[in-house]
């Protein structure tokens, strides 16, 4: 009798965690559903090849929102990208070293810093002394989150290098950083580009931190000290707006962030897997 | 010519200096926020003192601030989201590293990864659109006699506690159910050969592993409350942007974030903006103490097992 209860709590449990992983994807189906059919419906080239129309006026696009978007993130990129990768090699290179804890530790704080925060920092650094927002400061913004990924990613690459590679390269005499940048570097390479691949795809749907940093512009922009519109600024504006035809040009834009975000996302898993394939056959 | 022993050794302490230096922004960045978050609103600090996180007022205008209802607001929401989202965050790490075949653990996880990837804002326009008319129906059908309950009592506006807790369960699940599978996987084998071969079923099985890995899974849970406590954009937009204190989940409310991301760019005196930024600064304090104890919990669960591997959470989750 007993027995036979606890086969049945065992079996409901096993049940409720398949459960809870459906529960868990009916929320992501019926948000992508939603994306796709109501952005499709706003979405056409003039989408892309326009610029907002005024209030009032049905149609225009968001051609300078998506550049904007694009240079923004570039900014970061430049910014992190350089710095990430090489206080990666750092954390791996002397991983024993206190300061190198120190380092992963800021990363990994640096990591669950809200964005809203970042933010702020970057408002009291790169806005107010000249006093004007510009797309520097977005693009600022947006290499600190983007920073403490690709350090991460970068260190835990290079630590799966195999020792003998690096091993050597030294016992041929090479420098300890010509070895590390010539050899060791290289072979974590496109795990890397991975990392920063999945870096740029969370940083390109990022919101918060682009509300006072680089703010926004109804025109098109490419001056770095400017305002410049970003695509998810342009769809804050105009999902709280109170007209109808800026609610449908949202839904377009969001159908492109989550195109754009999606791709990027399964190009890394996709790239990952083989990577770890090649891995195992060697 | 130098010795060729010698270059080695200057070079080499040049390359530790120069990475070093790039290391050092990291650190210099974290420093450098909470120095300046400080510096920035010390003028509503010496204005103001603790009083303003013990009234109520919130009047730009007469130049009253009292964040206490944002405090309650970002606490609430949060420890909503918690309540909805651990249980269904558990049952998925159980779910792809316990019981699903190998086949199809891969797949899921990405699927419920893909959770993370999604941007807040995307949330938030889904959430406006979709899931605030849907609970403003849920909220007008309530029967009568749940009214007694303080948690249901309120206008049924849609916008509100519900909503806003749950879009931040939703974005809080994927960050909650990675950290708790890796933590799950260092569970040793033997702990669960061990209890099926004293005669346990799967499920008693289970929790033995849980029960081994609670430290993580605590962390796991705690790493998820740090990512509601910030969440911005999507509970800015459903939340209703009320700063009052209750418990009705059908009420508007307003969080910290929610504060800063609505009036920074109106706040056009000093104490104003002052008085946002003592905001973000305790956001950033109550985020850094959350999520240094998590870390914590975390690694002392899975170094024994991987050294020096600490959950790359953000990563990860967007995978």
């Amino acid at each position: 009798m007993r027995d036979t209860w606890r086969l049945w709590l065992s079996h409901t449990i096993v049940v409720l965690s398949g459960v809870s992983v459906v529960i868990a994807l009916v929320p992501l189906a019926f948000v992508l559903f939603y994306v796709v059919t109501q952005g499709i419906s706003a979405l056409n080239l003039n989408f892309f090849t326009h610029m907002p129309a005024p209030v009032g006026e049905p149609g225009g696009g968001m051609a300078n929102a998506m550049f904007g978007s694009l240079m923004v993130t570039a900014i970061g990129a430049l910014f992190a990208i350089p710095i990430g990768v090489v206080s990666g090699v750092y954390a791996s290179e002397y991983r024993g070293s206190r300061f190198a804890a120190a380092v992963r530790f800021a990363a990994d704080t640096l990591n669950g810093v809200p964005s809203i925060v970042i933010g702020v920092f970057i408002y009291g650094i790169a806005v107010l002394p000249f006093r004007q927002f510009s797309a520097l400061a977005g693009g600022l913004a947006l290499g600190v989150m983007m920073l403490p990924l690709i350090m991460r990613t970068t260190e835990e690459l290079l630590l799966l290098v195999p020792s003998s590679l690096r091993e050597g390269a030294l016992a041929l005499g090479a420098t300890r950083a010509r070895a590390v940048f010539t050899v060791v570097v290289p072979a974590a390479l496109p795990g890397i580009m991975t990392g920063i691949l999945l870096a740029l795809a969370r940083i390109a749907g990022e919101t918060a931190p682009l509300l006072f940093t680089s703010f926004n512009n109804r025109f098109w922009s490419h001056d770095l000290r400017q305002p410049i519109a970003t695509l998810t600024v342009q769809i804050f504006t105009y999902a709280i707006a109170p007209y109808q035809d800026w609610h449908r040009q949202a839904w377009a834009g969001a159908l492109v962030l989550v195109t754009v975000v999606l791709v990027c996302s399964l190009v890394a898993r996709i790239a990952t897997a083989r990577l770890e394939r090649l891995q195992r056959g060697a | 010519m130098t010795n060729p022993r010698q270059r080695t050794c200057s070079d080499d302490l040049w390359f530790r200096i120069g990475t070093g230096a790039c290391a050092l922004a990291l650190v210099l960045i974290v420093v450098g926020i909470g120095v300046e978050l400080l510096r920035q609103s010390h003028l509503s600090i010496a204005r103001f003192g603790w009083q303003f996180w013990q009234t109520d007022t919130w009047d730009p205008v007469s130049a009253e601030f009292g964040a206490r209802p944002f405090i309650w607001g970002t606490l609430y929401s949060s420890a909503l989201a918690l309540i909805i989202s651990t249980p269904i965050a558990l049952g998925i790490a159980v779910f792809t590293s316990e019981i699903a075949p190998e086949w199809m653990r891969r797949p899921l996880v990405f699927l419920t990864e893909l959770l993370a990837a999604i941007p807040s804002i995307v949330y938030g326009l889904w959430g406006v659109f979709v899931l605030v008319p849907l609970v403003r129906q849920f909220e007008v059908n309530t029967p009568a006699w749940l009214k007694w309950v303080p948690l249901f009592t309120g206008p049924p506006l849609g916008v509100g506690m519900l909503s806003a807790a749950l879009i931040l369960s939703i974005m809080v699940i994927p960050f909650t159910s990675s950290v708790a599978r890796e933590v799950l996987k260092t569970v040793p084998q033997a702990q669960r050969e061990g209890a099926y071969a004293l005669g346990a079923t799967r499920w008693e099985a289970i929790r033995m592993a849980l029960f081994y890995a609670r430290t993580g899974i605590v962390g796991a849970i705690m790493l998820g409350f740090g990512r509601a406590l910030g969440e911005t954009m999507a509970v800015t937009m459903v939340i209703g942007n009320n700063p009052q204190i209750t418990t009705s989940l059908f009420a508007p409310q307003y969080t910290m974030a929610a504060v800063i991301a609505n009036e920074f760019t109106e706040a056009t005196d000093d104490i104003y903006l002052s008085a946002l930024v003592e905001i973000g600064l305790v956001l950033f304090v109550m985020t850094l103490i959350i999520n240094v104890l998590s870390r914590l919990l975390i690694w002392t669960m899975t170094r024994s097992k991987h050294p020096k591997r600490i959950p790359r959470v953000g990563l990860r989750a967007a995978a």
